[in-house]
């Protein structure tokens, strides 16, 4: 169980609670494991705020970002969006009411739209969806969405493959935006496109967030990425959570021995030799160990470790740690 | 406002050829479809221009023709009953091609009913495609049979059966397609948005799959072709005296010695309707391959 | 022992040939490492491929030369690339599980290169393999050797795949976007294992990336692509401290910094043109803040700027030339 006592400034519109989510894995009777991906996760997303979640493989970061918009239904715990509980038995009910404030934006931009659709209609799916919208409203509002993320409205006409890895995103936001969403979650948004692309659409993201008002859960591997962009920052590692603070205490005072590791093995474009700061893998979350995830490869670990998983705990005002090395005790 | 940094403009981007116009260009461009295309389309046009180049009247019997050999006057010889092969031919092209083309149709459609279904409900999917497993392994031939003997010796009742005997191979096509679509992010991306099942499965999810069911499609009508031989062979074919490919070869079937020719030219016929099939499926599969996506 | 002359490579498309690769030169002393920089359409990996010929023939036309010890790999006869792949150039790629057979065991597929390089019989081959996987630091390697590819992770796949290219100790390595789909904490991992394994073996590397953090720290060397061509070769330390060329500049500035809180990324305007529409002059002169009228107008060419510098900029180099 984790605490949750956070300082509060405005009601949060996104609150999560002891999330869980479980993948059956193998067959029925014997040798049906669970693969736990997502275990114990509680946080809040604030109006207007960034929050990024960054992670590795197995982090369980795109399953969270999954979880938040209804894609997968979660195994237990509590999501509130908006005021409306979207897990449990009323959950799909609650979903439906508040869709059109959730949105959400892909990594691959080759995947995330249909080939045989003209992006006009890609952009205007959701409107699509909703229904309602005259033929004029909504070609006016797709001309608008794709001004407002850079591209000439000549494009509308067009094909998704006649468009670049860079375009192809502005075009997967401006869908995401049709229906003038409060809250998207961006999933690796940046991480397939060249770093010259990467660097134009982070500003368009930012520059929406100002005009529009829009929050978001922003899922990156990339702890520089997220850096430019987040308010507030969670690093998970095997599906849970280890560390969460706002950016100024994140990194210039990490405190969870995997954090630290993360935030020294990004490449620096400076000339020397580093040695890798960790050793090991993610581990299987098949068989989640006893104690912490992290020990094997901890090198900072030492005898509680390997036997009690350690909890998420505040620090310091607005920077929690879920580490041994960090417990009062 | 946004980035000055902001790319496109229109005149940016050449205006780039629409997919149809580029897939056109490569299948023109593809020796197997070109040369398949050509066959079929010979074949067909001579099927639609039959009351122009003949004189109209399939069975016209003429008793003094018995047996004519190829010549002058009967191209491709004349049955025993005096009838003109070559006119029965032609006239035994629209029979053929439709059943062909119905079959082939047909199997898709159902075929993709079911394998969608399959893809769709996951639950169901085990059920269904063990049905589909007996359906296949069910003789083919015994299914004809039993159809004919239930609605009858008609056109119909054979393109049910051929429709039958290839839908399992149509569901399986399109259940694998369907299988890989639905876990692509634009299927998410239609969830996200609020889509439903309709919307996602007629949308999204089928036209994708059309690929490769227009290529099965291609060879499917030629199985349909040569299967719809074996049937008239049984008996259980389009019934005469309308001529079909099939029952001119059957009905030759006595006169394969002394009237070789009976037998030789639909038989031909079909051959090359089944080739040139064959060589434009080969065609639209390698051009419609996933290496398309691979565009921008 | 690697000279790269006035490499093109074309490939044929729908409406004739592309023009993928344009008369890009390097060359590279025995136990160098250079690293080659660039993002999508620069052509840095098919540059790498085409030292080993692994371009499609029909589809392909590659002009210029690629000595490697005197031999012009361009012209040689497949029989003896063949005999030069494995043993003496080897390469390893981005993704391992694409590389991989996943029906054959690790032990089996290390040792097809050995078999087919060495001539060792089955026992002895499965014997080096064991030493291979414990020089590229797999754990437990007598037991691993029976694994298949999906029984490892992709860190472990990696370190397979390196040892399968290192298995006939080649001098020269050419690994394309090696740790592009790893984890970043593994990625740390193999670089460190390819350095040491480097300086064990004594051969030259070749790393590609898209990622210049990775080459700065890897390599000695830097070679800069841009839509197809070379832009800038120059020592690391001297690519990341004081680069000449725009883009190279501008590459650096749009790297989001783990250290420091930036208001706004610096992105470099425009985006990069696709081989078949490469501007008139200058590739890079229409997202260029230098660009001059001369610059869209001619081909720039590749310059010296300082010994061991070149670089594709006669802006730049007038102004260097002037400060001095």
């Amino acid at each position: 169980m984790t605490e949750t006592a956070q300082p509060v400034t405005d009601n949060p519109i996104i609150r999560v609670r002891n999330l869980r989510k479980d993948f059956p894995v193998g067959k029925r009777g014997r040798g049906r494991h669970v693969l736990r991906a997502v275990n114990d996760v509680s946080f809040d997303v604030m109006p207007g705020e960034t929050f990024g979640v960054v992670g590795e493989s197995g982090s369980g970061k795109s399953t969270i970002g999954r979880l938040l918009v209804g894609l997968q239904p979660a195994t237990a715990g509590e999501i509130e969006l908006f005021g409306e509980t979207i897990t449990g038995a009323h959950g799909g009910r609650s979903l439906a009411r508040i869709r059109h404030k959730l949105q959400f934006v892909f990594q691959d931009p080759h995947a995330a739209m249909n080939p045989r659709m003209r992006i006009s209609d890609v952009i205007a799916e959701p409107i699509d969806v909703k229904g309602g919208w005259s033929r004029k409203d909504r070609a006016d509002r797709v001309a608008q969405l794709l001004e407002l993320v850079g591209l000439s409205k000549a494009f509308s006409d067009r094909f998704p493959h006649e468009f670049s890895g860079g375009q192809r995103q502005r075009i997967v936001i401006a869908r995401a935006l049709a229906l003038d969403p409060a809250f998207v979650v961006c999933d690796e948004a940046v991480a397939a496109l060249d770093v010259s692309m990467q660097a134009q659409v982070i500003n368009l993201l930012m520059d929406l967030q100002e005009r529009m008002g829009l929050s978001y859960l922003f899922i990156a591997h990339d702890l520089a990425v997220v850096r430019a962009v987040s308010t507030r920052i969670a690093v998970l590692y095997a599906g849970e959570i280890v560390e969460l603070a706002d950016r100024k205490s994140l990194y210039d005072d990490p405190k969870h021995p995997y954090t630290q590791a993360l935030l020294a093995a990004i490449p620096r474009p400076e000339v020397g030799v580093r040695k890798p700061p960790i050793r090991g893998e993610v581990p299987s979350l098949l068989d989640r160990p006893a104690g912490c995830t992290l020990c094997p490869r901890c090198p900072r670990a030492f005898d509680r470790c390997k036997v009690e998983a350690p909890v998420l705990r505040d620090v310091s005002p607005g920077h929690k740690v879920a580490c041994h090395l960090y417990d009062g005790h | 406002m946004t980035d000055a940094a902001m790319p496109s403009s229109a005149a940016d981007d050449p205006p780039r050829p629409s997919r149809l116009r580029v897939l056109a260009r490569r299948l023109w461009r593809h020796r197997s479809f070109r040369l398949g295309a050509g066959i079929v389309a010979v074949i067909v046009i001579l099927a639609l221009a039959a009351p122009l180049i003949t004189n109209g009247q399939p069975n016209a019997m003429s008793l003094r023709n018995r047996f004519a050999p190829p010549s002058a006057e009967f191209w491709f010889g004349a049955d025993n009953f005096g009838r003109d092969i070559f006119t029965r031919v032609l006239y035994g092209a629209r029979i053929s091609l439709w059943i062909g083309f119905a079959s082939a149709v047909l199997a898709a459609a159902g075929g993709a009913l079911v394998g969608m279904a399959s893809a769709w409900f996951r639950r169901l999917d085990g059920v269904i495609m063990r049905i589909m497993d007996a359906l296949l392994a069910f003789p083919a031939i015994l299914l004809a049979i039993g159809i004919n003997a239930a609605l009858g010796p008609q056109v119909s009742s054979v393109i049910i059966a051929l429709a039958s005997a290839y839908v399992p191979r149509m569901a399986r096509i399109v259940r694998a397609a369907a299988l890989v679509i639905r876990e692509l992010d634009y299927v998410d991306a239609a969830r996200v948005s609020g889509a439903g099942a309709r919307r996602i499965i007629f949308r999204h999810i089928l036209p994708n799959c059309l690929a490769p069911l227009l290529v099965s499609v291609t060879f499917v009508f030629a199985y349909a072709i040569l299967a719809e031989a074996a049937l008239s062979f049984l008996g259980i074919g389009p019934p005469p005296p309308q001529p079909s490919w099939g029952n001119i070869i059957a009905e030759g079937r006595d006169y394969s010695v002394e009237a070789w020719w009976i037998m030789l030219f639909p038989g031909l016929a079909i051959s090359f309707a089944a080739l040139g099939m064959n060589l434009l499926g080969d065609g639209l599969r390698d051009v419609l391959d996933p290496r398309l996506k691979v565009e921008a | 022992m690697l000279d790269v002359q006035n490499l093109s490579v074309d490939f044929r498309v729908d409406s004739g040939w592309i023009r993928s690769v344009n008369g890009v030169s390097f060359s590279l002393a025995p136990k160098a490492s250079l690293g080659i920089v660039g993002e999508s359409g620069s052509g840095k990996s098919v540059t790498a491929l085409s030292i080993l010929r692994l371009h499609a023939q029909r589809t392909t036309r590659m002009s210029g030369a690629i000595r490697f010890d005197g031999d012009d790999l361009l012209r040689l006869p497949e029989r003896r690339l063949r005999e030069m792949r494995g043993r003496d150039i080897a390469m390893i790629f981005q993704d391992p599980m694409h590389s991989l057979n996943p029906v054959l065991t690790i032990g089996d597929q290390i040792g097809e290169t050995l078999r087919i390089h060495q001539g060792l019989d089955v026992a002895a081959a499965t014997r080096q393999a064991v030493d291979l996987l414990d020089m590229v630091r797999i754990p437990d390697a007598a037991r691993r050797i029976a694994d298949f590819p999906h029984q490892l992770s992709g860190g472990m796949r990696q370190r397979v795949m390196i040892a399968m290219a290192i298995a006939c100790r080649p001098r020269l390595l050419i690994a394309d976007e090696p740790t592009t789909a790893l984890d970043v904490t593994v990625q740390a991992q193999i670089l460190d294992l390819l350095r040491d394994l480097r300086e064990d073996i004594g051969m030259a590397v070749i790393l590609i990336s898209h990622d210049l953090g990775l080459v700065a720290e890897f390599a000695e060397r830097v070679l800069v692509m841009y839509a197809g061509e070379l832009v800038e070769d120059a020592p690391a330390r001297t690519i990341f401290e004081s680069p000449a060329h725009p883009y190279s500049e501008g590459l650096l500035r749009a790297i989001p910094s783990p250290d420091e809180d930036v208001h706004r990324l610096y992105a470099i305007p425009g985006r990069i043109p696709d081989p078949g529409n490469r501007p008139p002059g200058c590739n890079f002169a229409p997202r260029c803040e230098l660009a001059q009228p001369a610059c869209r107008a001619s081909e720039p060419a590749l310059e010296d700027v300082a010994p061991g510098h070149l670089v594709r900029c006669p802006v730049k180099l007038a102004a260097m030339e002037a400060a001095r």
